[in-house]
């Protein structure tokens, strides 16, 4: 026995996690399988203190690649750092990459992941071609859109709750290298934030925007907007990049070094550092898409006390005011937001639960302060609901169940297909207790 | 390199086939399990093992196979230049163990008896070469008689011992012999016992094993750390040791 939580540390419950190579075998009758523990709240515990959830880590062989079309069909514990330092070199990458490589195919699948080329490649479901899966009557079978095709569907997203991921195929993006050309330009307030995100996006595959979310009044909403894409050979190094270690962070950081003032700082020095002028050039892939990874256990900066994610998508067709109205609100709780990243969202995918859908996605790192985090959340929730919005599962920890089936009118109909195949519910999550009313 | 690997489905074994083959290396599997060795052999040439990988069934249990499976190794690699063991078992906890006539006599023969006949098959054949790597992943467990590990202890110090000779002698030979002692690693092995503090993680042992190697050295704990917690308990006076429980 012993403590698991996920990478928020928020909450923690005492429990077992059991790893095994035999994903088969481990997942017969078992509660929930997790894989990296990189989801931030409570999407990969078990509901009650002292019950045993599956790890698929060691549970990461590669079954097929095909080197002609990149079709790659791996073990669900494969994790995408592998997939990057294997295939990266070979001209292959993941269509679909979240913002840390320290996640499984497994988990990639069960969140339904998202990246900053949203507006272009959808998410990571519309690129897997077939799972293989253990259900809850403990078969074994092989799904896909064509044979299982409300299965799949309510799979992609479905946080692990529609049966166990056991293998994933999928198919891989063929690079002109392995560098990323980037640029980067600050914008000063809010307005100028989405115009340029938008624009962005109408000729670059990934673009996403940090913020300085402690500025209030004018320039509310200024930042640095970053846009990328694979970098031609010619502008590449000609050595494929290697795989970087960083410096970890070696203790649990105590509580004042992460206060409205400090974060205040940091944001102000980080958006000044950049300067006015537009910087561009080509950099390591990693760099750009993964600059946490860089500082390992990055999330003990937050302290014993943890953090809580929140991350939700606004839609701006009607109502393009609703971005400021949400930034008001964060803004005006006095509490701070450490790390905050806009992004503008593309078409919703087949995942019936997935998280994306047209809009602005705004993502909030906020240090856990008991009822005043929770405080916060419900205020931006119910600005979430009153726009016809949503939240993204897999980062939260504190949403309440009303509050959830108010923003998702596809519940009923995922619920449905998940009660189809596991009509006992024997595949529970914390998540689950806390947001579907399963039984703990 | 040309690499035979006795254990490389599992664990640190699987972990330091899959370096090998990540940097082009020939590798040639030796297991129980037809179906594993396949997936497993599957796993490391999309890794980049050069020219696929070929296996063949070898189990601890039956020591009669372990020349010819060699021989099929030999082969198949056309003269290999490296033997790794990482197969073994923990056999239960001690004190069913000291409960267990049958089940005791195993755990010794397996870890013991028939993991060295297996490297003496492995070390004729790599003298006749002229030398080469014997790579043997014995135990911490080995450096000092523990109240919880005494019987899987004892296989481990025995190994250690054998291999520590087989350095002394053949060295002048050509025969690199690697002892491998690993502390608490998290694999399948060791997956319901409680890890303790600097318990390591498979890749980063695998990698640690590898350069060692590379360099020819005879000797390496891993994770780096357990080399000088075992140095402490190797200290501790023997009326130390009978009331601690480690």
């Amino acid at each position: 026995m012993s403590t698991i939580a996920g990478w928020g540390r928020y909450p923690i419950v005492q429990g077992t996690e059991r790893r095994s190579e035999d994903l088969e075998a481990a997942t017969r009758d078992a509660l929930l399988v997790r894989g990296l523990g990189r989801s931030y709240g409570d999407a990969s515990l078990p509901p009650l203190e002292g019950q045993t959830v599956i790890n698929s880590t060691l549970a990461d062989r590669l079954i097929a690649f095909e080197p002609e079309t990149g079709i790659l069909r791996a073990e669900a514990g494969f994790s995408l750092f592998d997939l990057n330092r294997l295939f990266l070199q070979r001209g292959w990458a993941t269509p679909v990459s979240p913002g840390t490589q320290f996640v499984t195919l497994g988990g990639m699948v069960a969140s339904d992941v998202h990246g900053r080329n949203h507006h272009v490649k959808g998410c990571f479901g519309e690129h897997v071609r077939a799972l293989r899966m253990r259900v809850a009557d403990g078969r074994i079978l092989e799904v896909t859109e064509a044979n299982e095709r409300e299965l799949f569907r309510a799979t992609l997203g479905g946080m692990g709750l529609t049966g166990h991921i056991l293998e994933v195929e999928v198919q891989l993006e063929a690079i002109p290298s392995a560098w990323i050309f980037r640029e980067s330009l600050q914008v000063y307030n809010l307005a100028e934030l989405i115009t340029n995100l938008r624009e962005s996006s109408l000729d670059w595959p990934f673009t996403a925007c940090w913020v300085d979310s402690m500025k209030r009044g004018p320039q509310m909403g200024r930042g640095i907007v970053t846009r990328g894409r694979w970098a031609e050979p010619h502008e590449a190094p000609a050595k494929p990049p290697r795989p970087r270690k960083g410096p970890a962070v070696p203790i649990d950081f105590p509580g004042w070094v992460l206060s409205s003032l400090t974060i205040s700082a940091f944001n102000s020095l980080y958006f000044h550092k950049h300067g006015r002028s537009l910087k561009r050039g080509v950099v390591h892939p990693w760099t750009f898409s993964y600059p946490l990874d860089a500082i390992g256990s990055w999330n003990r900066i937050y302290g014993r006390r943890g953090f809580a994610q929140y991350q939700c998508v606004l839609p701006i067709e009607n109502d393009p005011s609703v971005v400021q109205r949400f930034f008001e609100v964060m803004t005006s709780s006095g509490e701070a937001s450490f790390l905050t990243v806009v992004k503008d969202c593309g078409a919703e995918g087949k995942g019936m639960l997935s998280f994306p859908r047209p809009g602005i996605s705004i993502a909030l790192d906020l240090p856990m302060h008991a009822d005043k985090t929770q405080a916060i959340t419900d205020a931006l929730n119910e600005v979430v609901i009153a726009a016809g919005g949503r939240i993204y599962l897999t980062k939260d920890a504190l949403t309440r169940p009303d509050h959830f089936r108010a923003m998702e009118p596809r519940l009923d109909a995922w619920n449905a297909v998940r009660k189809k195949w596991d009509p006992d519910g024997l595949i529970r999550s914390a998540l689950s207790v806390r947001l579907l009313g399963d039984e703990a | 390199m040309k690499a035979v690997i006795l254990g490389g489905t599992k664990g640190m074994g699987r972990e330091l086939a899959r370096c090998l083959a990540e940097r082009g290396d020939r590798v040639f599997l030796l297991g129980r399990k037809p179906e594993v060795l396949e997936k497993t052999a599957k796993d490391l040439e999309i890794r980049g093992a050069a020219g696929g990988v070929a296996t063949t069934l070898c189990d601890l249990r039956r020591p009669e196979g372990f020349g010819p499976a060699l021989d099929q190794a030999q082969a198949a690699l056309d003269d290999f230049d490296t033997v790794i063991v990482t197969a073994g078992m923990i056999g239960g906890d001690q004190a069913s163990l000291e409960d267990d006539a049958e089940a005791c006599a195993d755990l010794l023969t397996v870890n013991f008896a028939n993991t060295i006949l297996f490297c003496e098959e492995a070390r004729r054949r790599l003298l006749r070469r002229g030398g080469g790597n014997l790579v043997v992943f014995s135990s911490v467990a080995g450096d000092r008689g523990r109240k919880p590990v005494i019987l899987y202890g004892a296989t481990k110090a025995g190994l250690s011992s054998y291999m520590e000779g087989l350095d002394h002698k053949f060295h002048e030979q050509g025969l690199r012999a690697l002892l491998v002692k690993p502390g608490f690693v998290k694999t399948g092995m060791t997956a319901g016992l409680k890890p303790p503090p600097f318990a390591g993680e498979p890749r980063p042992v695998a990698e640690r094993v590898l350069r060692a190697m590379d360099r020819g050295d005879s000797l390496v704990y891993v994770p780096a750390m357990w080399r000088w917690i075992m140095f402490v308990i190797q200290l501790l006076p023997r009326a130390v040791m009978r009331r601690i429980g480690f």
